[in-house]
């Protein structure tokens, strides 16, 4: 069994992908499965079916006080004064000139107490940039090592997973979450994901993931469970256009320009980058997000110049083959007043231009 | 697994010869750290390629990689099949999902590149 190199960070699922001969790869300094058994095959059984993903990288962290509420309200873009206790929501940490730090999701565990999921390779800097912001009384803890995570998905995640708690699942609404146990082991139960299937991400001690993770196979197996990695979590999460931090998203791109409008509340009475977004929003948002589909052969990848009308005139964040779909897909940043769906585009591929076609986005939605 | 007539780069392309006619492929090796394969760019027939140069390239779900040819010479036929069915490159590509063929400019090229068994060891197997 080969070892990762020494100065990548490691799951505590490692060993695990390792020994079922999971293809590793480097992901932003972590260890992580990009596949086991290919990306089609885990994709389409995530649609189909249910797939397991061990996405422990992603980072936690806890804001907890008196002001607990306020801080979190004040350093995000949604309304974190809206939630409930036991819901979550997708929210934006910005800069104050309105370039996003991060895409977060935060879940209100109480009154005084958020617990906030953060992508693996940003956790040291949200930390860092929220207790820079912080006027509050409130601590903020740097809680990723104190979590694996497992995220369950699929049209059968839930018949999966009820195997495995007492904790009635049918129960937790979309984007809510409970805290219980799974396999006898204490875990918080979000009914969340990023694969736009129904499904579950589960938060437990990393000295029991191992324990979980074999358990949850054992579960799924009659519905066809698969472990499935990085690769078709990016394939599945671009086909429901949700947003990939350093593509979609950056320091470099606003909410309102990533077609992320909905997670900006300015109802509220000040949060970072506020103002930034407002001055943009006066004077016009000048480009967007938006998805097209290959017209021409060839596949219009992460970073592609996109043209219109022989000029340059914006990139591709993401792109690649839709298994659900069959067509060559992705989404561009293109200037608002050239982003009408069916205009066609021409995407660079190898110096090449080659015809899209701007498409209504998501690419793919689930039956509810 | 390694066919013992043909001859292998390090890029993982193999080429087997006929006369004066190389055949070009991607090894075992190779689909398999790509994954599935979804896309092949062949150049066109006629098109004068040289060795180490690129000849196309092979698209995976994840990335693109191009392909090297291990020779010199002038393409006289590409694997067309390929533009529908790239999957077979996964399947089968040291038979029928070969890439181009080439008649070979400098036949004594074939000299530099891995016999099967030094491929085999190249790749840790």
């Amino acid at each position: 069994m080969s070892q990762p190199t020494a100065d990548l960070k490691v799951t505590p699922l490692n060993s695990v992908h390792r020994k079922s001969g999971a293809k590793m790869v480097d992901f932003g300094g972590w260890d992580m499965p990009v596949q086991y058994s290919g990306i089609i095959d885990e994709h389409n059984t995530v649609r189909n079916a249910v797939g397991l993903f061990d996405v422990s990288h992603m980072g936690e962290i806890e804001v907890r006080g008196p002001e607990a509420l306020n801080l979190v309200d004040y350093v995000s873009t949604n309304n974190a004064s809206k939630l409930k206790t036991g819901q979550a929501h997708y929210s934006g940490l910005l800069y104050e000139h309105g370039g996003f730090v991060d895409d977060i999701l935060v879940h209100k565990v109480d009154d005084d107490h958020f617990f906030i999921c953060v992508n693996a390779s940003n956790q040291e800097k949200d930390f860092d940039h929220i207790n820079l912001m912080s006027r509050h009384k409130a601590t903020v803890e740097y809680a990723s090592e104190r979590y694996a995570q497992i995220a369950v998905q699929g049209p059968k995640a839930l018949a999966t997973l009820q195997k495995l708690t007492r904790t009635p699942l049918e129960q937790i609404r979309y984007y809510w979450f409970q805290d219980g146990e799974v396999a006898d082991v204490v875990a918080r139960i979000a009914r969340t994901g990023y694969t736009g299937e129904d499904g579950f991400e589960i938060y437990i001690a990393p000295e029991r993931a191992e324990a979980v993770w074999d358990k949850l196979l054992d579960a799924g197996q009659e519905f066809g469970i698969k472990p499935c990695g990085l690769g078709a979590r990016n394939t599945l999460r671009l086909e429901s256009k949700m947003a990939l931090y350093g593509h979609e998203i950056g320091a470099s791109i606003s909410p309102l320009e990533a077609d992320l409008g909905w997670i900006v509340k300015f109802e509220k009475p000040e949060f970072v980058g506020r103002a930034a977004l407002e001055q943009q929003k006066s004077e016009g948002v000048k480009r967007t997000l938006v998805g097209f589909e290959m017209i021409g052969r060839g596949i219009g990848r992460d970073g592609y110049e996109v043209y219109i009308d022989g000029a340059p005139a914006g990139w591709v964040t993401s792109g690649g083959p839709s298994p659900t779909t069959g067509k060559n897909i992705g989404l561009c940043i293109l200037p608002v007043e050239a982003a009408q769906v069916g205009r066609t585009i021409q995407i660079m591929i190898r110096n090449q231009p080659v015809d899209a076609v701007i498409v209504p986005t998501p690419f793919y939605k689930r039956a509810k | 697994m390694y066919p013992e007539d043909f001859r292998y780069t390090k890029e993982h392309e193999w080429v087997s010869v006929a006369g004066a006619v190389g055949t070009i492929g991607i090894t075992d090796h190779a689909q398999h750290e790509l994954g599935d394969i979804v896309y092949v760019d062949l150049p066109k027939v006629g098109a004068t390629i040289s060795q180490g140069g690129t000849v196309g390239s092979v698209e995976s779900v994840k990335a693109v990689s191009d392909i090297y040819s291990p020779v010199s010479g002038e393409v006289v036929e590409i694997n067309s099949a390929l533009a529908d069915t790239p999957e077979k490159l996964n399947e089968n590509p040291h038979g029928d999902a070969w890439l181009v063929k080439v008649k070979l400019s400098a036949p004594d090229e074939i000299k530099s590149l891995m016999s099967a068994e030094d491929y085999r060891k190249y790749i840790g197997e």
